[in-house]
Order: C-alpha cells, then sequence, then structure tokens
C-alpha cells in the first residue's frame, strides 16, 4: 500500500555508530541531504542536489542512522494538508480518504504506515504538529534555538524549527538527543540554560504538575475533538496532574500575527529563486525582469504565490506600519503573556487542531479556512516555545492530538507528560 | 476600520514587486481571496504596546578563512555557467 509520503527513496549510508544503529529515519524533503534530491515539494526545485549535508542529517549519520528516503511536503512548507505539493498529495494511512496534515505530513504517513519508525519534519506553524495530530503519531516542535537550521531550506526562519516525529515516545525522545544543539554554522542555535533533556525523561510517570487549558483554545472545537481531549484531560488529573483553566487573550490575534510575519519572511527569501544558481530554468528570452517573472511564474504553485504576494504587500512603502509592525507587536505581546502564564502553571494544553483530519480535496480552494485551522499551533512559534502532539482518537476512531506546550528548554517535561498516556 | 478592496490592478502591482507573472484567472481570484485575508489582518488593529525585552547576545566568531564549497559543488545547480561563473539573463 503507498500513500505517496516519499519524494524520493534515495538512501544514505552511516559514517558513525551510536544512538541511532540500524535505525531508518525518513527526511521532509525541505532537508538539505548532500548527493540526494531536495525539492521541498516544489517544482521550482526539482533536479536540484544539494552539495552539503543539513547538520541534523551529519547528525543522525554520524549516530549510526540511514536516511531512507525524502517525504512529501507542502510546497516550501505552506500549507496544512500536504496537498499543494507539486508531486501529488499523501493519503493518511491512518484515516483513508483523508488528509495526514501538513505540512510535514509525507513524514507523519511514512511513520503511521509503518515504513519508519522516526522521521524528521520541520515546524513553522504547526507543520509538525498538525501531521502527527492526523495521523496519529508523536511531534515534537522545539524551542526556538534547539536545533540547527542550517541546511534548512528557508521559507520563514525567525519562527522555524526542525524537530522528530515517531511511532513512539521513546523514539521521537533519542532522535531529538542526536539533533539538538549548538551549531557554528547556525548563529540563531543556543544551549540550554540547564540540563538537557533525554530519553531518561520517558519514566511514565510525573511529578504533579499543574497544567493550563487556554480556553481561547477550546472555542470551535469540533466535538469528536473536544471529547477526546477531555478524556486526555482526565487521564492526566488520574496519574497527578493538576488541570486548571486559563485565558490568554493575545492567542485572539496570534494567528493572524503568525501569517503576516510568515507571509513577509517568506516573500524575502523566496526572491532567492530565479534560476540563476539554482531552480527551474527554462529557454526563456528576454531581459532579466522578464525571465525571472516567467520562471517564477511557472516554477512556484498557487500557494506559494499567494503568500509571496501577500509579504510583498505588507512590507511595501506605507503598509509596513500597519501590517509587519502590528504584528511584531503582537508576537512581543504574546510572549509576555505566555511569560507571565509559565508563573502561574507549569505546562500549557490544547486540542492540537480544532477538527479532525479533512477529507482530501475539501478545504485546498479555501485557503482562510485553512490558515484559520493553524489557530493552535502557531502561537509557539510566535514564542519560540517547545510544544509537543501526543496522539489519541475521537469517539469515532479518527486520529486526534494533544497539544502540550512547555517554557522555552522545557523539552524533557513534554516528553515525560507525553510517556504517560 | 474599513475593510480593504483589492482591485485586479493593485494585484498586478504586487505581481511586479514579487517578479511573478499571472495570468487572468489567477488576478481575479487573487484580488478576491486578498480582500478577505487583508480585512482579516485588520484584526491586528488591537494589539497593545508591551516593552521589547531582548535577552539575547550576537554570536560572533573570528574572521579567519574557513572551509566551504568548491567552486564546482557552487556551480553544480547552474542552469549556465561561464569561466567558473554563474551567467544570467541579460540586464537591459
Amino acid at each position: 500500500m503507498t500513500h505517496n509520503a516519499f519524494i524520493s527513496r534515495q538512501q544514505a549510508a552511516p559514517t558513525g555508530s551510536g544512538k541511532l544503529d540500524g535505525i531508518s529515519v525518513a527526511v521532509k524533503d525541505n532537508i538539505s541531504t548532500a548527493g540526494i534530491e531536495t525539492t521541498c515539494g516544489s517544482a521550482m526545485l526539482e533536479g536540484y542536489v544539494p552539495p552539503y549535508d543539513a547538520t541534523v542529517i551529519e547528525r543522525i549519520k554520524e549516530a549510526g542512522g540511514t536516511v531512507t528516503g525524502k517525504t512529501n511536503m507542502d510546497e516550501f512548507g505552506m500549507g496544512t494538508t500536504t496537498e499543494t505539493s507539486a508531486f501529488g498529495p499523501t493519503e493518511n494511512p491512518n484515516a483513508p480518504g483523508r488528509v495526514p496534515g501538513g505540512s510535514s505530513g509525507g513524514s507523519a504517513a511514512a511513520v503511521a504506515s509503518g515504513d519508519v519508525r522516526i522521521a524528521l519534519g520541520s515546524d513553522t506553524g504547526g507543520s509538525i504538529r498538525c501531521p502527527a495530530a492526523y495521523c496519529g503519531v508523536y511531534g515534537l516542535k522545539p524551542t526556538y534555538g534547539r536545533v540547527s537550521r542550517y541546511g534548512l531550506v528557508a521559507y520563514a526562519n525567525s519562527l522555524e524549527q526542525i524537530g522528530p516525529m515517531a511511532a513512539d515516545i521513546e523514539g521521537l525522545a533519542t532522535l531529538f538527543e542526536v539533533i539538538c544543539g549548538r551549531d557554528t554554522r547556525d548563529a540563531t542555535t543556543v544551549d540550554p540554560p540547564e540540563a538537557v533533556s533525554d530519553s531518561s525523561t520517558v519514566t511514565g510517570e510525573l511529578d504533579s504538575p499543574t497544567i493550563g487549558i487556554p480556553t481561547e483554545l477550546l472555542e470551535g472545537v469540533d466535538e469528536p475533538v473536544a471529547t477526546a481531549f477531555d478524556e486526555a484531560m482526565t487521564h492526566l488529573e488520574a496519574v497527578g496532574a493538576t488541570v486548571t483553566e486559563v485565558s490568554l487573550p493575545a492567542l485572539e490575534v496570534a494567528v493572524q500575527a503568525y501569517y503576516v510575519i510568515a507571509m513577509c519572511e517568506a516573500s524575502s527569501n523566496l526572491a532567492r529563486y530565479d534560476g540563476v544558481r539554482y531552480g527551474h530554468a527554462g529557454d526563456e528570452t528576454g531581459d532579466w525582469n522578464s525571465v525571472f517573472a516567467d520562471r517564477r511564474s511557472v516554477g512556484f504553485g498557487e500557494e506559494v504565490k499567494r503568500r509571496i504576494l501577500l509579504g510583498t504587500f505588507a512590507l511595501s512603502a506605507g503598509y509596513q506600519e500597519r501590517y509587519y509592525k502590528q504584528a511584531q507587536d503582537a508576537r512581543r505581546w504574546l510572549i509576555a503573556s505566555f511569560d507571565a502564564l509559565f508563573d502561574e502553571v507549569d505546562l500549557l494544553a490544547s486540542p492540537t487542531m480544532p477538527t479532525e483530519p479533512f477529507p482530501l480535496g475539501e478545504t485546498i480552494d479555501d485557503p482562510m479556512r485553512l490558515y484559520k485551522a493553524d489557530r493552535n499551533t502557531v502561537p509557539v512559534n510566535l514564542a519560540n516555545l517547545p510544544a509537543i502532539s501526543v496522539p489519541t482518537e475521537s469517539p469515532r476512531g479518527l486520529p486526534v492530538g494533544i497539544q502540550l506546550i512547555a517554557p522555552a528548554f522545557s523539552e524533557d517535561q513534554l516528553i515525560r507528560v507525553a510517556s504517560t498516556f | 476600520m474599513s475593510d480593504p478592496s483589492v482591485e485586479e490592478d493593485d494585484v498586478r502591482h504586487m505581481a511586479s514587486l514579487a517578479h511573478i507573472e499571472l495570468d487572468e484567472d489567477e488576478l481575479a481570484r487573487f484580488a478576491d481571496q486578498f480582500a478577505e485575508i487583508l480585512s482579516w489582518f485588520e484584526m491586528l488593529d488591537t494589539v497593545p504596546d508591551v516593552d521589547e525585552a531582548v535577552d539575547v547576545e550576537n554570536v560572533l566568531r573570528s574572521d579567519t578563512v574557513e572551509a566551504s564549497l568548491t567552486q564546482d559543488e557552487a556551480l553544480s545547480n547552474a542552469s549556465d555557467a561561464e569561466d567558473g561563473y554563474f551567467r544570467g539573463p541579460p540586464v537591459g
């Protein structure tokens, strides 16, 4: 059974030995692999072969892991369903006829189908946690700066992190241990202030944390998801947690701020695709401007064009104050609000996605509906925080994710709580 | 706060700034969608002022030559190259 989870099945062999001995890792196709085509799910980069490995790939190979293929994704990470890929949609192995979520839908499907135990995704506004939730696997978006982005093809660099996806929490913790840590080639990487998490935190036990549920993230959640979420909270109370409702008004504008910032960064980052150094180039004629415009029109899909144009607009003369500056103000407001809240509670919890996985083809022509669906996942990207999606099920057996959010550098807490499910 | 109206000419201008050619269908569809999306962004008008707290330090290294891509590697994905340089379309 194929779910179109992979764009290519070329392998890269280990260069060392360690925690990943004998383990295959599927890798999202926006992470550079030396000598192996890396497309970002885009016709623009079809045939592009990076001359170097991303830092995370070097670390996986040094730890004994084998790269077992490059996984399908929404084009340049821009989507919530993996339907914007130039290489066709991926099917959800655990919900036939429905989307796998996105943008790391191929990595989630490769894990959910049993093809691999662990995979790499990247998360700019939920792109690890959404497909983890929709495919019924674990997915971790690390604290900003925990994992090197060297070799990750940029979409919105102030928001994105590479992170692990896995069929089980031990696999997730192991892959995270291997890839995290300071890298001189990514100046935004930082060392955590205290002890780093490792797989020894997979204890299945809790030391009575207080878990806050932001009421803003429950508004408009579909009934089957709300039921699954309530059951998960009952479970956490049963294993020793105190669960309490909290409010975070800054969440009401987080998704708008996210899209303004992500689109602005995208318009700048994707300006590099002109077909000169790499990327799609046909036999266009004319001057520089018209040749580049022709190549970009053919190479980019519709969602990518939409975001580049809106980002260009929001950064253009006369509009920067109104959109970009206000979005940055909202980001600061959200960061300060999370900081204050973490004085009162240890962790936060919400449904990862407000709905069950969409049927294939249902939402692709309605960008606003898809943007709003990211409401629960984008806040941690704006606030640089770590978050995990833990798999559970709706009453009718469809995959649903429980999102847990922790203070910066507290991935170990997330892994410990997830290990009790 | 008024709903921004977006005309096809506005979209054409954005596309020209971004070096992207759009066909007539895309222009019409984007004009409708952009009006809806930009109007939704107006919610950001409600954001209060918050003081900025920056607690990160710049990371620098000494200014010495280190290994990087070879010229062949750097040119390996180029559509056209000449004498070790990238070759692009004519400027004017």
